[in-house]
Formats: structure tokens, C-alpha cells, sequence
């Protein structure tokens, strides 16, 4: 079959079950425009291209599938740069297409020509300049397949303008052969003998869980693991979600600003299985005290992460889901019963805490409390980054894997909002949340349009400290208060800002305003913007001091 | 510690970007690159010298295995291997000098290529000690210019690297 370049896009889509694909357009891409039009396949139209970028992300991480997102040459391709890396980070499955300039331009400095794939080679898995429409259907279909196994992430294809609308035959290859592309999904048996021994040994044993376990679906292979072994487990803000909230033996995040119980059971193991996770300097403050007695296991699909930042004493490179699968059937508890009344007794005596007390103060913990307990912990929630980005990570609990949607390894403020509408328009009967914040809700508040243009009930609460808080949290803390840029004088009236796009804005200053209004914005079947205009002075605690071992924190849970 | 990595990869536009650029990406060192064809069409061979501790080179080979385009990545550096560079010099030889270096040369086994009124070019080939010592003995009549190929590895015997394991 003779297709062109922009027909054969649209027929890997096809071949793919790419629902919908997120864009904006321009003159490198028209003629894949005008084959998306006639073949009426679902797009959604962003306001910005990070916006559209973000969007697939976010439709990415809430179903599983490879987002795609289109933009056109030189600018457009460069507003896809902070999405990528975003993706890039947390190893999210996407493809890019961007147009480039004809291919007897390239090099030249042509209108409109910038090196996408120059630019983004660190910050993509993979990328492609196609020059010859005959090794297309390949591209396409390792692009696919690049994103979508192994240690996930975004692709992108440069397709030239010229090459959108030369034919070639199209036979869209059902196997991929990349002769050095071949991850190993198996772990290795005698590994995970020796990681079920250990187990099998240990006093002290904690589970630290990462992203891994949610990109492959390992969540009931890890609570099995936890109970069967009677082991404690903590997970890192991408892994939220991976462990119901509610089970005893579930310690909440680590890192950073993980909790007392999480933080105090890594320091003291004697065995830490770290599951899909990568030892992220949040995660682990000062690498050399971090785990100190612990041996270690780690099992992560990407053989480059094991011994990266931490020795592992048993590597396990393998699919999580599999090796966890594998471990299970080979595991004899050891005697953790000691350890896990000790660790459950840090959960009790030092939980999260905050304290609500002046009616007129709002506090913004309080806030997504509230939002966890109207919601049953049962939306999919979607934040920006910074201090409300942490609340969120404490009080909102998602309960299920892919409900909670966060940048975590870039910190991308500004992803929050379209992601959530990525996560709605894979979704569209959930009830989606975006927790954020004043200044990144800013980064891409435009996308409020994109919202209305398809009426996606996406409910954007604002946590409204009037702050760049996490940063001012910074300054407090370790520059003597001394508030460089950090107030956000001259934000816009939120609710007249939703309103102007046709979308509705409530507002909520103190306790009592509060669940009236997330109830009201669950009745309004379109999108809202709610200001929670919360208390400017709070900070997030608990908090490890940078640079220092993880049970130095500042306290947070003193009663 | 200097490791010798020899890195199979697909002959594609960009690799050679791809693999130097992970490798100051990363922080990593090259001292040394040279990159050529193999007997296998679309597969060609680079050699990379890095200045670095074993931990390293065991995190750069990984990263090197991430890349697409990457087909095997072997350290040579504690295998039975010959290398060799190629080294052209440059150097001035007035005609009272010239047959000082042309003896310089033989005992070195170079080969002088050209030779003009004040200068000649030689061609020597070997192992990093002895081409530093030919180009010390050479700096004594000046050396105008050099240009090298990098360096490049095999291993000893009739076992090939694609049979090494990695
Ligand atoms: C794109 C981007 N620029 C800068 C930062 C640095 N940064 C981290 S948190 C933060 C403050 C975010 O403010 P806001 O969205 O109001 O959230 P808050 O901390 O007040 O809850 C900043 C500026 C970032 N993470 N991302
Ligand atoms: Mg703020």
C-alpha cells in the first residue's frame, strides 16, 4: 500500500490504538494536519505546546499508554523541551512528532528550523530525523515500541515537511528487531534466591518502592510481598498510590519530607528491597548515611540504575511485576515481628500533623484533607510543585495506582493543570483534581481554554498562599527570611481569570468555606477553578535537613 | 585509572554525537576517540580512552548500553590486546638536520612522507610510550604540527570482542 508520510502517522495511530493525540499546529506540520482532519481523528487542541505535552503525560501516567503529542518546527518544537525532560525523568511512555523544515533545507537556518533532535538527545529515550520515507513505517513502529517497554519513556520524531507528503509503501512491521534494544524483563533465578534468603534472614526488612511499581503494575505483587513478609513499606512520591493508604503496614512517603515512620525504618533497616525505584538524592539525603545497616536489594528494569548511586548487595535487573511474582513464590517470612511493632509504634506516636485552630487562617493541609475525605480518596489527583505539591503527596492518600500524578524527578512547575486534563480526556467520567499551586498554576493557566473548548470538568484547586512557598520555605529556613522574588504580587483574581475563560471560579478563605465549595465544584459539570487562599506562613514539615541523614528532620509531629 | 572501551554501534547519523555526548553529559572523560568501519556493513567500531575508577566505567558502560544505536560496549583494558595510534609530525628540519632525524625515524621504524626545504612529515605508529618518546626526541628539532588518529585496540589471539562478554 503507497501512503505518504502524514497518512502513514495516521496509520500507526491506527495500528497503535492511539485514541487521541494532543497538538498544536503550524506551517512544518500542515499537511499531517490536513490528514488528521480528514481522517477525523481525535485531537485535542492545547494552548501552548507544553501544555499539550503535559497533557499526554498526564493521559500517559493516568492510563498506562504512550501519550502523543504533535508540534510543528522550531518553536513549537522547543516548547516540547520541558515536557520531554519531564517525562524523561519518571520514565513516562511518549511519542513526539514534530515537523521539521523540508529536508533541502535542514542546515540551513530556514524559517522555522531548530535541531529537535539535537536538543533533546539527553532528554529523550530515543530520537529520529527521518530522512527517507522508506524506512518510515520502522521508525514509527520502534518509536512505539522504544516508549513503551523496557524502561519507559518519551521518543521523538523529526519528520520533514517534504517527507509528510512523499509516498512510500506502507506495511507497518508487526515485530521490532533492534538487534542492541533488548531489555530483560526476567530476573535472574539465582538472584532471587539469594534476595528470598535474605528476606528469609532479615530482622529489620523494609520495602522502598518506586515508580517502577506503578509503570508495571506490580502493585498487588508488592503488597502481597508486604504482607506475606510482614514487612514495612514505604514508597517515593511517583510510587504513591502503588499501596493502599489505609494498610498498617504502609509508612508513607520517604525522603525528604517523608514521615518520621518512613524516614526512621529506612535508617534503621537491616534490609532494604528497593522495588522500580532509583535512589533519588530526595529520596536518600546524604547518599553515605543513608540505609547505613542495611544490606541492599534493588530490582529495577534498568540495569544502569543498580549501582548508580547506592551498591547494591543483590541486583536484580528485571520487569518489578515479574521478579516481585518470582520472590513470592520462593518466600519464607522472617521474624520482623519485633521490628514491625516498632515501626508501627513511629507511625502511631509520630504521624503528620498541622494544626487548624483560628477559624480565619486557612490551613492548607487542612484543605486537601478535606478534598481526601469528599472525594473518598477516589479521584485522580494531579499537582504542581512545590509546598502544596508535598500536602498533596501527606493528605490527599490516593488509594489506587495512577490516581496520583506528579513531576517528581524534574519538579516541572506548571505540569499539574494539563495533566489533569490529559487525565480527563482519558477519563472523562472520573472526577479529576489538579492540588496547584498559585505560581505554577500561572506556568499554564491558558490551558483553561483548552478545558472549555472540549468541556472537560477538570477542578483545579488553587492553593493560594501568595508565595513561591516552597521556595520561601527555603528562605526561611536557610536565608535568614530574607524573601528574594518570592511573593507573588500581581497574581490575577482567580475566579474572575476562570470566568473570562467561560469557565467557573469559587473561592474558599476559611474552615467552613471549604467542603461547601469542593461540593459545589463537584456538581458543576465543567471545569473550576477553586482559590483557597491558605495561610502564606506555613511550611512543609516534616523536613530533612539537606544534606544530612534522613532521621535529622525537623520535627512537624510533636503534639 | 584509564579504561579502553571498545563500542560497536550503528553507523546512523548522530551516533558519534550521541555517544560523546553521554559521556560529558555524565561527566566522564575522554581522552582518547577514534572511530572507523568494521568487516560488517552499517556497524562501525569506536575506541574511547577515559580517566576514571572502575565504579565509573562500570555506570559509563551501562549508560553506553542505554544508547538505541549502541550495539556492545567492551572493556578491553584488562584483556590480552595490541593497540596502536597513528601519529603524523610535522617537524622543521633544516638540511644540516636531516639526516639526524631520518636515523631518529629508523630507530623509531617511522616513515618520513614528504619532505620540503625546512620541513618534513613523519609517520610513526605504535603504542602510547613509544610515540611519546619519539615525539620528545622530535620537539629537540621543533615540531610545527601533529595530527593523530587515536587510538585503537584489538584483542590478542583469534578471539574477536563481539565474543567478549559484557
Ligand atoms: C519551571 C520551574 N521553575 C522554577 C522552579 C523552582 N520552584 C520549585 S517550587 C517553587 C515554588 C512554587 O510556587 P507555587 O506554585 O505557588 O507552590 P507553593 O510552593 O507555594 O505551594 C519554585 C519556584 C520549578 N520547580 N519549576
Ligand atoms: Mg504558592
Amino acid at each position: 500500500m503507497k501512503l505518504s508520510g502524514a497518512q502513514m502517522v495516521l496509520a500507526c495511530l491506527e495500528a497503535e490504538n492511539v485514541e487521541v493525540v494532543f497538538g498544536f499546529p503550524g506551517g512544518a506540520v500542515l499537511t499531517l494536519y490536513d490528514e488528521l482532519f480528514k481522517k477525523g481523528v481525535k485531537h485535542i487542541l492545547t494552548r501552548h505546546e507544553q501544555g499539550a505535552i503535559h497533557a499526554a503525560d498526564g493521559y500517559a501516567r493516568a492510563t498506562g499508554k504512550p501519550g502523543v503529542v504533535i508540534a510543528t518546527s522550531g518553536p513549537g518544537a522547543t516548547n516540547l523541551v520541558t515536557g520531554l525532560a519531564t517525562a524523561y525523568m519518571d520514565s513516562i511512555p511518549l511519542v513526539a512528532i514534530t515537523g521539521q523544515v523540508a529536508t533541502p533545507f535542514i542546515g540551513t537556518d530556514a524559517f522555522q528550523e531548530a535541531d529537535i533532535t539535537g536538543i533533546t538527545l539527553p532528554i529523550t529515550k530515543h530520537n529520529y530525523l527521518v530522512k527517507d520515507i522508506h524506512e518510515f513505517p520502522r521508525i514509527l513502529k520502534e518509536a512505539f515500541h522504544l516508549a513503551g517497554t523496557g524502561r519507559k519513556g518519551p521518543v521523538l520524531l523529526d519528520l520533514p515537511k517534504d517527507l509528510q507528503v512523499e509516498e512510500g509503501e506502507f506495511d507497518y512491521p508487526q515485530e521490532v528487531d533492534i538487534s542492541s534494544y533488548k531489555p530483560t524483563y526476567e530476573g535472574h533465578s539465582g538472584q532471587i534466591m539469594r534476595a528470598a534468603a535474605a528476606i528469609k534472614k532479615a530482622y529489620q526488612p523494609v520495602l522502598y518502592a518506586g515508580g517502577g511499581v506503578i509503570s508495571s503494575g506490580a502493585h498487588a505483587e508488592l503488597l502481597a510481598l508486604s504482607q506475606k513478609g510482614a514487612i514495612p513499606v514505604t514508597t517515593t512520591l511517583t510510587g504513591l498510590g502503588g499501596v493502599p493508604t489505609e494498610y498498617a503496614l504502609f509508612l508513607g512517603m520517604l525522603g525528604m519530607h517523608g514521615t518520621y515512620a518512613a524516614n526512621n525504618a529506612v535508617h534503621h533497616a537491616d534490609l532494604l528491597i528497593a522495588v522500580g525505584a532509583r535512589f533519588d538524592d530526595r529520596v536518600t539525603g546524604k547518599i553515605d548515611t543513608f540505609a547505613p545497616g542495611a544490606r541492599v536489594i534493588h530490582i529495577d528494569i534498568d540495569p544502569a540504575e543498580i549501582g548508580k548511586n547506592v551498591l547494591a548487595d543483590i541486583p536484580i535487573v528485571g520487569d518489578v511485576k515479574l521478579v516481585l511474582q518470582e520472590i513470592l513464590k520462593r518466600l519464607r517470612p522472617g521474624d520482623t515481628r519485633e521490628w514491625c511493632d516498632r515501626v508501627l509504634h513511629w507511625k502511631k506516636d509520630y504521624p503528620l500533623s498541622y494544626q487548624q485552630k483560628d477559624d480565619h487562617c486557612l490551613k492548607p493541609q487542612f484543605v486537601i484533607e478535606e478534598l481526601y475525605r469528599l472525594t473518598g480518596g477516589e479521584a485522580i489527583v494531579t499537582t504542581d510543585v512545590g509546598q502544596h505539591q508535598m500536602w498533596a503527596a501527606h493528605y490527599y492518600r490516593a488509594r489506587e495506582p495512577r490516581t496520583f500524578i506528579s513531576s517528581g524527578g524534574l519538579g516541572t512547575m506548571g505540569f499539574g493543570f494539563p495533566a489533569a486534563i490529559g487525565a480527563q480526556v482519558a477519563f472523562p467520567a472520573k472526577t479529576v483534581f489538579c492540588i496547584a499551586g498559585d505560581g505554577s498554576f500561572q506556568m499554564n493557566s491558558q490551558e483553561l481554554a483548552t478545558a472549555v473548548h472540549y468541556n472537560l470538568p477538570v477542578k483545579v484547586m488553587i492553593i493560594n498562599n501568595h508565595y513561591l512557598g516552597m521556595v520561601r520555605q527555603w528562605q526561611e529556613f536557610f536565608y535568614e527570611s530574607r524573601y528574594s522574588q518570592t511573593s507573588l504580587e500581581g497574581s490575577p483574581d482567580f475566579i474572575r481569570l476562570a470566568e473570562a475563560y467561560g469557565a467557573r471560579g469559587l473561592r474558599a478563605t476559611s474552615v467552613e468555606e471549604v467542603a461547601p465549595a469542593i461540593k459545589t465544584a463537584l456538581q458543576i459539570p465543567g471545569p473550576v477553578v477553586i482559590d483557597f487562599h491558605v495561610d502564606p506562613a506555613e511550611n512543609v514539615l516534616p523536613m530533612v535537613v539537606p544534606n544530612t541523614s534522613l532521621v535529622e528532620m525537623i520535627g512537624g509531629w510533636e503534639k | 585509572m584509564k579504561r579502553i572501551l571498545a563500542i560497536l554501534v550503528e553507523d546512523r547519523a548522530g551516533v558519534l554525537t550521541r555517544v560523546s555526548g553521554l559521556f560529558s553529559r555524565r561527566g566522564y572523560n575522554i581522552q582518547n576517540i577514534a572511530v572507523g568501519r568494521t568487516m560488517e556493513p552499517g556497524i562501525s567500531r569506536m575506541t574511547v580512552t577515559v580517566d576514571a575508577d572502575p565504579l565509573t566505567v562500570e555506570q559509563v558502560v551501562k549508560q553506553l548500553n542505554k544508547l538505541v544505536n549502541v550495539i556492545k560496549v567492551s572493556d578491553l583494558t584488562d584483556e590480552l590486546s595490541v593497540g596502536r595510534e597513528l601519529i603524523l609530525v610535522k617537524v622543521k628540519a633544516e638540511p644540516g638536520r636531516r639526516s639526524e632525524i631520518q636515523q631518529m625515524a629508523a630507530t623509531f621504524r617511522a616513515k618520513i612522507i614528504d619532505i620540503s626545504p625546512d620541513s618534513m612529515i613523519i609517520e610513526v605508529t605504535g603504542e602510547e610510550q613509544k610515540l611519546q618518546a619519539f615525539l620528545l626526541m622530535m620537539q629537540e628539532f621543533g615540531i610545527k604540527e601533529i595530527a593523530s588518529t587515536g587510538k585503537i585496540c584489538l584483542l590478542r589471539g583469534s578471539k574477536v570482542t563481539r565474543e567478549l562478554r559484557s
